[in-house]
């Protein structure tokens, strides 16, 4: 048997998915979730093999719930015309389906994961290095032990580089993210984040002093106190930011 | 209309012409009586031959600038133009008086040729004088022309923009709602055939050409037709509240402003919660204003209500400048869980 979960915030989308899914009795569906809180949970609970996921959703989009999994599932997109996500889910994806989208065209995309599945090549990561959707330059989605957290950019004061994932500093609190510097230098906002050394990018409005470390090395203060070490071209750069 | 402005102008400036070209006959005649003790007759043929000679001069200037105005280096031409003009008028002039049949005596005769030289300086004279008179008002009718043409451009392009944004459709919300209609084809068939006849009527509604102001109540018939679709889409979510204070429901405003401010609140509110939500709209009246309110629930510890705000109120924005130069009539709050648009509609019209 092999089990899916459709998750989609509009119930009419998840009911024509699940009529088209009838023609398929080794396909049965486990659960249907209205957003993407409801699929993290339902996705650990039933352990599915492929899940059919809309792109945008309440709190948290589609790619921001895929983050937040240890092991994705396989994924085959549902969405309207959205120009952000067709980039990103063109190599990312098994399929996706433009709504409103036929019975052909979703047979087309099982059979393809079907072939895929038979022939057990790995599943592709979703991890992309793009930047999927405009709401993800204003907020990062964090996992808390089994809650989920949405933290506002402006509420991040520093990012450090941690093996593979980063650091995500708030006022109090820290978290880490499976994600990679680069991503955060390309996604966020230059003017407000700078990458002031190859391991750390700070939040310029928590800035409050530039001092001396050793030659040619500075130390960056920010409000709450935390120190954050600057490269040289990091020193420059945060210069050039700042107008100095 | 352009050209009949022309042709009266045309007829005041020849009008002016032979005017001012009677004076200077009757005070050259006079003239002439006076100093030289000419006949009367004499005198005035001598006078009437030339200023006519110098104002058909004058006209045939007139009528070539209309199809040719120098400029710049081309000036040159103009002024030799006029010499030449000039020089034509003294010599036909001497040609007239000398073979015409007019009184003939050895004053005028020597007058006649002494005065050779300051005739053709006085037509060379007037004829430029005319030409410059000529060349300014082809100019400044060019310069209106022109200005004309620019105030055309630039309110075709405020119209074509206006358009644009009134008839911002959202892809999304049209391919969801055909995709909400293919659900319902198999299950429901009925209620699919509803949907379309409400999405049609809700789009005839948005692609309509005027970009006049409508009645409230009119505005309100076209966005409850748009609720109605979402709430196909979001019934189990959505809840709507309508307060139309009956005073204000024959007031008037752009149509389809109220629309994209809805669309905003509904998307805001559903994207930024998970549970049911209540979308109100209410519609007031505020000293000499109508008054419109939307309400939408959303969560101020991840949003920020400024950049909440998006295209959709952008556009209103913009379009409320365009039609009535301000930039205060639109107002975004947040108030607890709350965000409030407000928009004033002036209705002293």
């Amino acid at each position: 048997m092999i089990k899916t979960i459709l998750i989609d915030d509009e119930p009419l989308a998840r009911s024509i998915v699940a009529e088209y899914l009838q023609h398929y009795a080794e396909i049965s569906i486990m659960q249907e979730c209205n957003d993407g809180f409801e699929g993290v949970k339902a996705i650990a609970q039933h352990k599915p093999d492929l899940i059919f996921l809309d792109i945008q959703m309440p709190k948290i989009n589609g790619f921001e719930m895929l983050e937040l999994l240890e092991q994705p599932p396989s994924v085959i997109f549902t969405t309207a015309f959205d120009e952000y996500a067709i980039k990103a889910f063109e190599s990312h994806a098994i399929d996706y389906l433009l709504k409103p989208f036929s019975k052909d065209r979703f047979d087309k995309a099982i059979q393809k994961w079907l072939h895929q599945h038979q022939t057990s090549a790995a599943p592709k990561t979703l991890l992309t290095e793009e930047v999927r959707q405009p709401e993800e330059r204003t907020r990062i989605v964090v996992r808390e032990g089994s809650n989920i957290r949405i933290v506002p950019i402006h509420d991040v004061h520093y990012i450090e580089a941690y093996d593979d994932y980063v650091k995500i500093f708030t006022q109090k609190e820290m978290f880490l993210k499976k994600k990679t510097m680069s991503y955060y230098e390309k996604s966020l906002d230059e003017t407000q984040f700078v990458r002031v050394h190859r391991s750390y990018m700070l939040n310029l409005q928590q800035l409050t002093k530039i001092e001396p470390l050793e030659k040619d090395t500075y130390l960056a203060l920010l409000k709450t106190g935390a120190k954050v070490p600057l490269s040289k071209s990091g020193y420059s750069k945060l210069k050039g930011v700042l107008g100095l | 209309m352009a050209t009949e402005m022309l042709n009266i102008s045309t007829r005041k400036i020849l009008f002016t012409a032979l005017a001012w070209c009677g004076v200077l006959i009757a005070i050259e005649t006079y003239a002439l009586c006076d100093a030289f003790d000419f006949s009367i007759s004499l005198s005035l043929a001598d006078t009437v031959n030339f200023n006519l000679l110098v104002a058909t001069a004058g006209y045939i200037t007139y009528m070539s600038m209309r199809y040719y105005r120098p400029n710049g280096k081309n000036l040159v031409y103009l002024i030799l133009w006029d010499i030449a003009l000039a020089v034509l008028c003294v010599v036909a002039h001497q040609q007239i008086m000398l073979n015409g049949p007019f009184e003939r005596n050895a004053e005028y005769l020597s007058y006649l040729d002494a005065s050779q030289f300051f005739r053709g300086v006085i037509a060379w004279l007037m004829i430029t004088l005319f030409g410059i008179i000529t060349w300014t008002y082809f100019f400044m009718q060019e310069v209106r022309s022109r200005e004309k043409i620019e105030t055309d451009a630039a309110r075709l392009a405020r119209d074509t923009e206006l358009a644009t944004l009134r008839q911002q459709l959202q892809p999304h919300f049209l391919f969801n709602s055909l995709n909400s209609i293919s659900a319902l084809a198999g299950s429901k068939p009925e209620q699919a055939r509803k949907m379309i006849q409400q999405l049609s009527d809700f789009l005839r509604g948005t692609i309509k050409k005027d970009n006049q102001l409508v009645q409230l109540k009119e505005e309100f018939t076209h966005l409850v037709l748009y609720l109605e679709i979402e709430k196909v889409r979001f019934g189990h979510r959505l809840k709507t509240e309508i307060l139309i204070n009956e005073l204000v429901s024959n007031n008037l405003l752009p149509s389809l402003l109220l629309q994209p401010i809805v669309e905003n609140a509904i998307k805001f509110g559903l994207y930024d919660t998970t549970g049911e939500i209540v979308i109100r709209i209410e519609a007031l009246a505020a000293d000499q204003h109508l008054l419109l309110r939307v309400q939408n629930p959303f969560d101020p510890e991840t949003s920020q209500p400024r950049q909440g705000t998006g295209f959709g109120l952008m556009s209103v924005q913009r379009r409320l400048y365009l039609l009535f130069g301000r930039n205060d009539l639109l107002v975004t709050r947040a108030d607890g869980n709350q965000f409030i648009t407000e928009v004033k509609i002036p209705q002293s019209l």
